[in-house]
């Protein structure tokens, strides 16, 4: 049977067509603003990759925090079902998952049959995600993929006083004034937001084996941050960022076409009682 | 083809002004108070109680240099100089990088006392909107703090974020507020709190043909949201009286007004003889005069020994 898993997410789209368990095709781009129609064109790109029809394929589920738009999908299911079904696939050891995207941080607790047991979730502060990361390297004017590795460079540990990507873009282009190096700038931004991530982990529990999913686990300086922090090893799959769209797919294969997941819903506490 | 000069649209002006009907030598104490805020640094000086010379200017990188660069253009058409200061506080998020500056004190604590004179004795709330932080504050007639909430950790509902919203819609800071009001009906906000995620909202509001207007209700609305959860945590006791820069923008404060459901003071002197020689009114330089009106009580109280040079 050929299914297909689509993660429409706010900042990437990724597909997924499989047969029988096995990938036939994949492909991502961004969703921008138009994402129903960003969704419909990376679809029928990826069934192109892949020599089939749209007829061809038995059925579609989409996840993502903007799923709804995909509208010749048959259904659609949780991000967090949908990673843990992924990672489960992958990782059978696994029991806690990380997942960071460009606008979403979660943390799951799954059973060992891949149920998702505790979930937790950051969406409305920029901060936890990748657009904090993708933030400070335009403000110092290098791609991610340079940051992530003079990160791993860095030789001391310089703690950022901002909790907000505004804020910490401020702060980073001080740090470029006073002449701090780009290596232990990197490593003050992955620091940052590794330790809001394991905030938001702490509150579902980090219980071996950790997985780090998402498009954030790409970024090395970022997993090494993470690892410091939480004091443990964590598990990064092949291709993190398609974990949602295979999750979907396996849903899909399985003929599940709806589910429903309780989420914490994780707020920064921004107001302080003055002393 | 000519290249566009990049306008900067959070570019509010910087200004100064002296009260010509002041001889300051002829003033028994004279103090000074400098503010340096993350986003802009005010200096007030003060002759004998009465309201001399203020500047209102952007904070650089360098909280020393800014601190004289604003010192320096409040002085600029007096003839006084630094030397002739009685005593001076710092005060603001910069406070401990005022070189000329005596002593420091608090924002929170000059902010209310500064409004207690700028706004009157009868003010209980006052509410302090600045660059990148916002604190509400409850105080006593004396405007001194009886408790205050601040959240000084997320953009969302500091001037910062308002700036970071003008330069992304083009539209100069300062005709946010009016333009907030060119609208058929009151739009729904900006759902999104983060200033990052609301910049996407916003693009996502333009691409969809939005008129700008609209978008400028609806993120003015988001603030005064904003703003209100942190008063509500306080809770409000009238008189209600806005600092900083944000209580110049109407579109936030008429939003601010309608969702608590309390007027806000006027934004005049309180003193009937202020208002009749039509001294110059600015919400920003709150913190710097209570900060000068503290360095007067202290030398007044012979607390303090007066630092004048000449």
């Amino acid at each position: 049977m050929i299914v297909a898993g689509i993660d429409v997410g706010g900042k990437n789209i990724h597909t997924v067509i499989m047969k029988n368990g096995d990938i036939l095709a994949k492909a991502e781009a961004p969703s921008g603003i138009k994402k129903g129609e960003a969704a419909e064109q990376l679809y029928n790109e990826t069934l192109k990759q892949a020599k089939l029809k749209r007829e061809d394929v038995a059925r579609v589920v989409a996840t993502g925090s903007a799923a709804q738009r995909v509208a010749f999908a048959d259904g659609v299911i949780p991000d967090a079902t949908a990673d843990a079904r992924g990672v489960i696939r992958l990782v059978p050891s696994a029991r806690t998952i990380i997942d960071v995207g460009g606008e979403e941080g979660r943390a799951i607790k799954i059973s060992p049959e891949g149920k998702v047991m505790d979930f937790a979730i950051n969406e409305k502060c920029a901060a936890g995600t990748g657009t904090f990361v993708d933030t400070m390297a335009r403000a110092l004017e290098m791609p991610v993929e340079e940051m992530a590795k003079l990160s791993l460079q860095s030789t001391r540990s310089i703690p950022m006083n901002a909790q907000c990507a505004v804020f910490g873009e401020s702060e980073v282009v001080g740090l470029i004034h006073q002449k701090t190096s780009k290596q232990d700038i990197s490593r003050a931004v992955h620091d940052a937001i590794a330790g809001r991530i394991a905030s938001v982990a702490r509150i579902v529990g980090l219980e071996d084996d950790i997985v780090m999913i998402g498009g954030v686990a790409k970024n090395v300086g970022f997993v090494e941050s993470l690892k410091r922090d939480i004091g443990a090893d964590v598990v990064v799959p092949n291709d993190p960022d398609f974990i949602g769209a295979f999750g979907a797919a396996a849903a899909a294969a399985a003929g599940v076409v709806e589910e429903k997941v309780e989420a914490k819903v994780v707020e920064k506490e921004t107001i302080e009682e003055g002393k | 083809m000519v290249e566009a000069k990049a306008v900067e649209f959070w570019r509010w002006p910087e200004t100064a002004w002296v009260n010509p009907d002041i001889d300051w030598s002829k003033g028994k104490i004279i103090t000074t108070g400098v503010d340096v805020g993350s986003v802009s640094s005010q200096a007030v000086v003060m002759v004998g109680g009465e309201l001399y010379a203020y500047s209102n200017t952007r904070t650089g990188s360098d909280s020393p240099e800014s601190a004289w660069k604003c010192l320096n253009m409040a002085l600029e058409k007096t003839d006084m100089t630094a030397d002739n200061l009685d005593y001076c506080i710092g005060t603001g998020y910069g406070r401990v990088n005022v070189p000329m500056a005596q002593q420091t004190i608090t924002e929170i604590a000059c902010h209310a006392r500064g409004a207690n004179f700028m706004y009157g004795p009868e003010v209980r709330t006052v509410m302090d909107m600045g660059g990148q932080d916002c604190k509400a504050i409850r105080c006593d007639d004396r405007g001194k703090v009886m408790k205050f909430m601040m959240n000084d950790k997320c953009a969302a509902g500091t001037g910062r974020g308002m700036e970071v919203f003008a330069d992304l819609i083009r539209v100069p800071v300062w005709e946010i507020g009016p333009r907030s009001f060119e609208v058929k009906e009151e739009p729904p906000m900006i759902s999104s709190t983060c200033v990052v995620f609301a910049k996407t909202e916003v693009v996502g509001l333009l691409q969809e043909g939005v008129p700008e207007n609209d978008i400028i209700a609806a993120y003015c609305a988001a603030m005064a949201h904003r703003i209100t959860e942190l008063l509500n945590r306080l809770g409000i006791e009238e008189k209600f009286a806005i600092t900083g820069g944000i209580a110049k923008n109407v579109g936030v404060v008429k939003r601010l007004e309608k969702e608590l459901g309390v007027t806000t003071v006027e934004a005049v002197w309180h003193k009937a003889e202020m208002r009749a020689k039509e001294l110059p009114f600015d919400t920003q330089i709150a913190g710097a005069i209570g900060a000068a009106l503290f360095g007067a009580a202290l030398l007044e109280r012979g607390r303090v020994k007066s630092a004048r040079k000449a």
